[in-house]
C-alpha cells in the first residue's frame, strides 16, 4: 500500500512531510476510535473535528489524505476529517498590542519590538467526534 | 451527536518528554537537540564541537539516521558514547520522537554524561513539532542553502534557541547575502543567537562553544 502511495513522491522533502502527516494522522485515529461511547454499538463516526494552528508542521490537505487511509478498518473509517486553521496571534510583551500574524515577520506591527508571545497558531487539537445518531 | 474529546494530538509524545526532562534534571544532564535539513553540517559540527568542550565537559550522543551507521561511527571517533537510533517506526522516519529518546538514553551511562547531544533527523519541518525533554534547541543552517529558509520554515527558527549558520569557508567561492540570510533569522526569531561558523576550518567556533558551556554549566551547578 505504502508504495503505490509514495511512489509519486519522489522529492524526499514532500515524501517526508507526507510521512509526518501519516504519523500525525495514525494518532488522531487512535484518539478518535478510544473517544468512542463503550455502551453504543456499531456507530458510524462522521466527523472528527481538529484544530490545526498556522505555525504547525501541518499542511491540512495531506493530513486528511493521510487520515482516509489510516481510518479505513478502524472504528473511525469513513468520517470526515474536518480542520479549523487557527490563525497565529501574537502579543507585544512592550506595548501589549494583539495583531495576527500572516507572513513571515515576528516583530510587532506596533512597536516593532521582537519581544512578543505567541497566543495561538501551535495548536493540533482534537476537539469532538460527531456520531451518527441510532 | 458531537462528543466532545479535547486532547492534544501529541499528548503522548508530550507526556514521554516531560518524563524525560524529569529524569535529565534529577541526573543533571543537559541535553542539547540538533537539527537542520540534511546535509547542512551536524555530525561534523558536533564532532568539532565535542572535541573543544573534553575533557571539561563529558558527552555523549544520540543520533537518528535513517538506514546507515556513518553518523554514528564519525561521531565515535571523539571517544565518546554514541547511540544510533533508527527513526522507521511510527509511520515516520523524520524526527525523533521522546520515547525514542527515553529509549536511547537508558543505554547510556548518564552519571557519567554532562551533556548529551541529540543529532535530530536531517528536516526541517517534522522535529520542531516533537518535544523530546531537551533544555535547548539548534538550528544548523549552511551558506549553500537559500538564504530565505528561514522565511520558509519559521517554526523550526521560532523553537530554536540559537542558529549556526554553517560553511561559511565557501562564502569567497559562492553568491550567498549572509546579511539577507541573518537578517531572515532575526526577522522569524528577534534576538537569536546566531553564530557564523565553519566546521571545516573551526572558524567562528569560539562564541558558539562558550555560549554552549554557559549553558551546560548552569543546569550542572
Ligand atoms: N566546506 C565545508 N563543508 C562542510 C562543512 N561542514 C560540513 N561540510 C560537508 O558537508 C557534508 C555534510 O556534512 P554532515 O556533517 O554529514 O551533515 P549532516 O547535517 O550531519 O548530514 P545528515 O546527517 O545526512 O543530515 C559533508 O560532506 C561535510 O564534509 C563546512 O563547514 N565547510
Ligand atoms: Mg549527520
Ligand atoms: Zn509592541
Amino acid at each position: 500500500m505504502f508504495a503505490r502511495i509514495w511512489a509519486p513522491l519522489e522529492n524526499s522533502v514532500l515524501r517526508c512531510l507526507a510521512m509526518h502527516e501519516m504519523g500525525i494522522a495514525m494518532q488522531i485515529v487512535e484518539i478518535a476510535a478510544a473517544s468512542i461511547p463503550k455502551n453504543v454499538e456499531n456507530v458510524q463516526v462522521e466527523r472528527v473535528n481538529i484544530k490545526v494552528g498556522k505555525l504547525s508542521a501541518i499542511v491540512p490537505e495531506s493530513l486528511r489524505f493521510c487520515f482516509e487511509i489510516v481510518a479505513k478498518d478502524t472504528p473511525v473509517s469513513g468520517a470526515k476529517l474536518m480542520i479549523e486553521e487557527v490563525p497565529v496571534v501574537a502579543r507585544c510583551n512592550e506595548c501589549s498590542a494583539e495583531w495576527t500574524i500572516t507572513g513571515p515577520v515576528f516583530t510587532c506591527v506596533k512597536c516593532n519590538s521582537g519581544s512578543i508571545q505567541i497566543l495561538s497558531g501551535r495548536e493540533l487539537d482534537i476537539v469532538s467526534i460527531e456520531i451518527a445518531d441510532p | 451527536m458531537e462528543i466532545k474529546v479535547v486532547r492534544k494530538v501529541l499528548d503522548v509524545n508530550d507526556m514521554m518528554a516531560q518524563q524525560n526532562r524529569s529524569r535529565f534534571a534529577d541526573e543533571k544532564v543537559f541535553v542539547l537537540n540538533v537539527m537542520s535539513s540534511p546535509g547542512s553540517g551536524k555530525t561534523t559540527t558536533l564532532v568539532k564541537t565535542i572535541s573543544r568542550l573534553l575533557p571539561e565537559i563529558k558527552c555523549a550522543v544520540i543520533v537518528g539516521d535513517i538506514c546507515s551507521t556513518i553518523d554514528a561511527d564519525r561521531l565515535s571517533v571523539t571517544g565518546v558514547q554514541v547511540v544510533q537510533v533508527n527513526t522507521d517506526e511510527f509511520g515516520g522516519d523524520c524526527h525523533l520522537a521522546a520515547h525514542v529518546i527515553g529509549n536511547a538514553a537508558n543505554s547510556i551511562d548518564l552519571d557519567a554524561v554532562d551533556l548529551l547531544i541529540v543529532e535530530n533527523v536531517g528536516n526541517l519541518v517534522c522535529p520542531a513539532e516533537f518535544d523530546i525533554g531537551e533544555d535547548s534547541r539548534v538550528v544548523v543552517l549552511s551558506v549553500t542553502e537559500g538564504e530565505d529558509k528561514p522565511l520558509k520554515y519559521p517554526l523550526m527558527f521560532r523553537v530554536c534557541d540559537a542558529a549556526l549558520l554553517n560553511k561559511t569557508d565557501l562564502l569567497p567561492y559562492i553568491e550567498y547575502d549572509k546579511e539577507a540570510a541573518v537578517k531572515n533569522i532575526l526577522q522569524i526569531h528577534p534576538g537569536m543567537s546566531v553564530f557564523e561558523i565553519s566546521a571545516k576550518t573551526e572558524e567562528g567556533f569560539k562564541p558558539w562553544i562558550m555560549w554552549l558551556k554557559e549553558r551546560v554549566k548552569k543546569k550542572l551547578a
